[in-house]
């Protein structure tokens, strides 16, 4: 791949000026795929924690106890109204610093590093909204659906896990879809824990070479692609999850 | 369609005096428990050390400073808003022109704008836009960092706004257009005295999250050295000697700081929610 466009992005620069030295020069080249690597990873598992929350979280309103309900609650305001910089900031800097850090063999390393971090710190964040979305989700399901498991002696964790959850989140798809791309999009505010990902491993290309526009260039392209994939993944699943005369 | 029942009580309408709204309270005064908490903790600690200031008096110490910081948060989101409010509603207009020629860029600018990371876009305007604008006059304009930031925070709201009021005036039935039309109003007309006018209403509680998110947008600007609250606040914490046991409490107050400006704001919106939805 890299001997493929190595030439041409080398002629790129001697004739125009255009200097997208991560196409042409191999170290900033393994620098740009391993921030590809690293911030695909990031998404990834912050999404998916996100959901893992959402689920749990919206289990746990359904609940009986007010307590628990209440908990839930303040969990979900607290990390929707403030800001996500600030929670990583506070997550990393503030808790990390009471993490215990763990014998590297000479050297100290905190036991969760910055890049855990950002997946905890972002996937508590998203997942604030997921518990949202999944709870409006489970309440636009018909009361009468759950009515029939229960005559059908289906546990109340068996109800959630196979009747409600199923229909509630193919109603939540459509707000999924946007609460997902949004997290992915913040997933480049890791940047303030210095997470190698892709903002800021361009920015040390930008600063290293002097080639802010072409980078910027590449960022934006990268983030535009990465939001177009998940956006088009998540609209083909709605399609084939779509159950006839369900929903629109 | 909401059927109303007689003899049945609407638990919406009552919901405002239900115990499940008293729980809300509590919600606010949850985080300045922690913080409290916190605060105790890092008393505790300081106790060790009695020569230096424990972390609350260096917090209180600084505070008026951070909250000097968190005025500029205000001001560029109150700035950003308007830019963002004025601009988007041109391109969401824009975005359903009969002409292409304005359709498509319009669309374009929308969608790169909504698909950036905000951070993306920050460094974009920072590091390209020039620190000194030439004006016709001969003069020059200075656009300090804090400006430039202000500018780049309303680009992506911009976009929103735009897709906010294009998917408000699509809501509004085609019947509405055809009476007018029939009225022998112009398109102009039209827009101005009858589709618009139906769009504030519908298009009012999702500006306000955005409001909200604009605001808490703001932060990111410390990352390129505007001094705002966050920006503040780190300085703060170095010119107190960069104590480990201050990062606490500092970040914890930060967040309760934009805790206690953005909750009551999606509260009101929530409320303005319930009260323009529209039944269909």
């Amino acid at each position: 791949m890299f001997s493929l466009i190595a030439p041409l992005f080398q002629r790129l620069y001697d004739e125009t000026g255009l200097n997208f030295i991560i196409f042409y020069d191999r170290y900033e080249y393994d620098r740009f795929v391993s921030g590809i690597a690293i911030s695909l990873q990031l998404i990834f598992w912050s999404i998916l924690l996100s959901l893992v929350i959402g689920v749990l979280g919206a289990w746990v309103q359904t609940s009986r106890s007010r307590l628990l309900r209440g908990v839930v609650n303040g969990y979900i305001q607290l990390f929707r109204n403030t800001p996500p910089l600030i929670q990583l900031l506070f997550f990393y800097f503030g808790l990390g610093a009471f993490t215990p850090q763990v014998d590297m063999g000479g050297y100290y390393e905190p036991l969760i590093s910055s890049f855990a971090w950002a997946i905890l710190s972002l996937g508590i964040f998203g997942g604030a909204f997921n518990v949202e979305i999944f709870r409006s989700g489970i309440e636009a399901v018909p009361k009468s659906t759950a009515e029939a498991a229960e005559s059908l002696c289906f546990s109340r964790w068996q109800t959630y896990a196979y009747i409600t959850l199923p229909l509630a989140f193919r109603i939540s798809l459509p707000a999924l879809t946007n609460n997902l791309v949004s997290l992915a999009k913040t997933t480049s505010l890791a940047y303030v824990i210095s997470v190698p990902e892709m903002t800021y491993t361009l920015n040390q290309v930008w600063s290293d070479n002097i080639n802010v526009p072409e980078m910027m260039l590449v960022l934006f392209l990268f983030y535009v692609i990465i939001v177009s994939l998940i956006a088009a993944g998540l609209h083909w699943l709605e399609k084939r999850l779509a159950l006839p005369g369900y929903g629109r | 369609m909401k059927t109303v029942r007689p003899f049945r009580i609407d638990a919406e309408a009552l919901s405002s005096f239900l115990p499940s709204r008293a729980i809300r309270g509590w919600q606010g005064l949850l985080l300045l428990g922690i913080f409290l908490a916190s605060l105790a903790a890092a008393q505790a600690q300081g106790v060790a050390a009695p020569q230096t200031p424990s972390a609350i008096a260096t917090l209180i110490e600084w505070m008026p400073f951070i909250l000097k910081g968190f005025v500029l948060n205000l001001v560029m989101s109150f700035l950003a808003m308007g830019i963002a409010t004025v601009l988007g509603i041109a391109l969401g207009m824009l975005q359903l022109s009969h002409s292409r020629l304005l359709r498509a860029p319009a669309w374009i600018i929308t969608h790169l704008f909504r698909n950036s990371p905000w951070l993306v876009i920050l460094f974009v305007v920072m590091l390209l836009v020039p620190f000194e604008v030439e004006l016709p006059g001969g003069r020059n304009l200075i656009l300090s960092d804090w400006i430039k930031a202000t500018i780049a925070f309303s680009l992506p709201v911009m976009a929103n706004v735009s897709e906010i009021v294009r998917g408000a005036i699509v809501s509004i039935p085609r019947g509405q257009w055809e009476s007018a039309e029939s009225l022998a109003f112009t398109r102009g007309q039209t827009l101005r005295w009858i589709i618009l006018p139906q769009c504030v209403k519908r298009a009012i509680p999702p500006w306000m999250n955005w409001y909200a998110l604009l605001a808490m947008a703001t932060p990111m600007a410390s990352i390129l050295g505007v001094r705002e609250a966050v920006g503040n606040a780190q300085a703060a914490m170095e010119a107190a000697g960069a104590r480990p046991e201050l990062l606490v409490p500092f970040y914890l107050f930060l967040l309760l700081l934009f805790f206690a400006y953005i909750y009551p704001i999606s509260i009101w919106t929530r409320a303005i929610e319930r009260k323009y939805a529209v039944e269909t």
